[in-house]
């Protein structure tokens, strides 16, 4: 049995809102997990769960080898940072790292000390005596991190932490989290609607659907190799293309080109994606693309047009090559990258 | 110009109704500081005497009643018990009632509340004989359990700490249990911190209310050792200067109360976060 084990587990809320169906997961310890999913999927119901804020309807969940369906959370030695942080308002910054300790009984020294460590490698030892409300964004962010850090706990929980703080301070507290995990080991859940703070944090990922993991793996895994329609769409940025075709005796015809020899034996309507990375202008083609509009980052070009049937295509291209508004390119798939899902179930055939 | 001249129309108004609140008051006050025999002559007086020791101690010493067994002083301090005691038992019954209503899992909880929230409809006269038939079986006729008890469970300060911790963020509760603190603790470390001006603010209020019964004090007690200020207003005899020295000195507590606490009041009844 891993660190963390959760069994088919499944939440109903009393409005019969079914949030979460049948999962089971494991985590190993000092593993960094992301839950990552579409808003409303169930990622933060079953964040709550493990946390034990919310009754588990069904199923087992097993920490440290223990059963916790019914430990109180205030015996589960969890942690948990939250949206809002939830800083104890009337505490200081000292309080509310040592509140959780003072509750555990722990002497006044020992306390000094772990809430100063904790403090200094935060970098908030200057503030301990102010209160959360005379803090910026990214301060009340590492108070509330250093909580969870204080109290050394089995397990960490991120839900959607990084949500509140703007564009650039998202990205360096990202990176701040990511270091201090692989600092301090501790196993840690991390919940995230956004695809790039899943990637780059994740040791593994779990992509979550409709309150089903449609699969988990390291993030190079599941971009590589994204089991199913819905995982291809949200995982990769900008998202991959989608175009209509149908699978005959190994050969796949969609409007306006073929690919033969497919490894599959699948038959009937099928949709093919392609990822704007995995695209290169060539002779010999297989799209024209007619170009609308070109994003210039820098290191790449993102290349919007239409094909022929006036399906919105996106092509990503080296930032040294000079496309126009208005022309005409020639792409061919490299490599052979290209996913095929099952229209009607979404599955991956080839 | 206009400006000048509406604004200061408007501190006209305002100076006129300070003025007809104030002057009544103040006549009380200087003609207190007299004579009786002056007053008698001359009527009520606009200008301070100085007979003002004399009256207000004499009145503060003076054995009044029908069997001249109670000072003013013991008045004082009887009201001074029973409003505190009304503000104190009703706080903390108000605090813990809206704790059980907002945070435990009790069926019906909102209607339980606006049971008791329609209470404020019954005013005590109303049920005033009830209530006494209980304290006479009760054997607490006579005594400051039985002045205080009946009239210390406040509708009104549960609406208002109810309606507080409705808004605190039930993260907030989440981040303590993950804290490790149980209810009790989420009650006396959170709770009670962050209502702390609320608190004072209800128990001015309540210090007031219970300072200012008449009828329940009046039922409840036929020891004269018993009577309170506000009941005091009505029962002592002595001559007119004596009389208003009392009506002065019965308005200090609440006056005294509010301003040393009205920063808190405020900010407790009208903005309190
Ligand atoms: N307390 C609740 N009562 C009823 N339904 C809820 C409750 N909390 C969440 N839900 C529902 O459960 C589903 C999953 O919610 P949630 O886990 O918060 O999603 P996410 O965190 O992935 O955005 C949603 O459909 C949401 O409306
Ligand atoms: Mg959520």
């Amino acid at each position: 049995m891993s660190f963390l084990d959760l069994k088919n587990v499944t939440k109903i809320y009393p409005n019969g809102t079914k949030a979460v169906h049948e999962t089971s997961l494991s985590v190993d310890e000092g593993e960094f997990m992301v839950f990552v999913g579409p808003s409303g999927c169930g990622k933060s119901t079953l964040l709550r769960m493990v946390a034990g804020l919310e009754d588990i309807t069904e199923g087992d969940i097993n920490l440290d080898g223990k059963l916790i369906n019914e430990v109180d959370p205030s015996e589960r030695d969890v942690a948990m940072v939250f949206q809002n942080y939830a800083l104890y308002p009337h505490m200081n910054v000292y309080n509310n790292l040592a509140y959780g300790l003072k509750n555990r009984g722990i002497d006044k020294e020992t306390i000094e000390q772990k809430v100063n460590d904790a403090a200094k490698l935060l970098q908030i030892s200057d503030y301990l005596q102010r209160k959360p409300s005379m803090l910026s964004g990214g301060q009340r962010q590492r108070v509330a991190m250093g909580r969870a850090i204080v109290r050394n706990p089995k397990i960490f929980l991120f839900d959607e932490p990084l949500s509140n703080l703007d564009a650039k301070l998202r990205i360096q507290m990202r990176l701040e989290i990511k270091k201090l995990q692989q600092k301090v080991g501790v196993t840690s859940i991390f919940v995230t609607h956004d695809q790039v703070e899943a990637m780059t944090l994740a040791d593994r990922l779990a992509v979550i659907n409709n309150g089903i993991i449609e699969q988990l793996g390291t993030p190079i895994e599941i971009y590589d190799n994204p089991k199913s329609l819905f995982v291809a769409g949200f995982i990769g940025s900008p998202q991959m293309n989608f175009l209509d075709g149908n699978i005959k005796n190994k050969t796949l015809s969609a409007e306006g080109f073929e690919i033969k020899d497919i490894g599959s034996d699948f038959e009937g309507e099928v949709k093919l994606g392609i990822r704007p990375e995995h695209l290169s202008q060539s002779e010999n083609s297989l799209i024209n693309l007619k170009v609308d509009l070109v994003e210039q980052l820098g290191s790449d070009n993102l290349v919007y047009g239409q094909l022929k049937d006036k399906k919105d295509f996106c092509y990503r291209c080296p930032g040294n090559l000079t496309i126009e508004k208005g022309a005409d390119l020639s792409l061919n798939i490299e490599n052979n990258k290209y996913y095929i899902f099952d229209k009607s179930t979404g599955k991956r055939v080839n | 110009m206009t400006r000048f001249i509406t604004s200061s129309f408007s501190h006209l108004i305002l100076l006129i109704g300070i003025l007809i609140m104030v002057v009544p008051v103040w006549m009380i006050f200087a003609s207190s500081t007299h004579t009786s025999s002056m007053i008698n002559m001359n009527g009520l007086q606009m200008f301070l005497g100085d007979s003002f020791y004399e009256n207000y101690l004499r009145v503060l010493l003076y054995q009044g009643g029908f069997f001249k067994e109670i000072t003013a002083l013991k008045m004082f301090f009887n009201s001074f018990i029973m409003a505190t005691g009304v503000a104190i038992l009703s706080v903390v019954t108000s605090l813990m009632a809206a704790y059980a209503l907002v945070y435990y899992r009790i069926k019906y909880a909102t209607l339980l509340f606006w049971i008791i929230f329609i209470t404020i409809l019954v005013p005590l006269e109303l049920r005033i004989f009830p209530t006494y038939s209980v304290m006479a079986e009760l054997n607490l006729v006579n005594s400051y359990f039985g002045l205080i008890v009946p009239i210390s469970a406040s509708a009104i300060a549960t609406l208002f700490f109810r309606q507080f911790y409705k808004t605190v963020p039930d993260e907030l509760l989440e981040s303590a249990k993950l804290d490790g603190a149980n209810t009790w603790r989420f009650f006396v470390d959170f709770l009670i911190p962050l209502s702390k001006t609320m608190i004072v603010a209800m128990l001015i209020f309540m210090f007031v209310f219970g300072y200012n019964q008449y009828l329940w004090p009046l039922l409840v007690t036929t020891s004269e050792q018993y009577w309170t200020v506000v009941m005091g207003l009505k029962m002592m005899s002595g001559s007119i200067v004596h009389r208003f020295a009392f009506v002065m000195m019965s308005m200090v507590p609440p006056i005294l109360i509010i301003i040393v606490l009205q920063k808190y009041f405020i900010k407790g009844v009208f903005q309190d976060k």
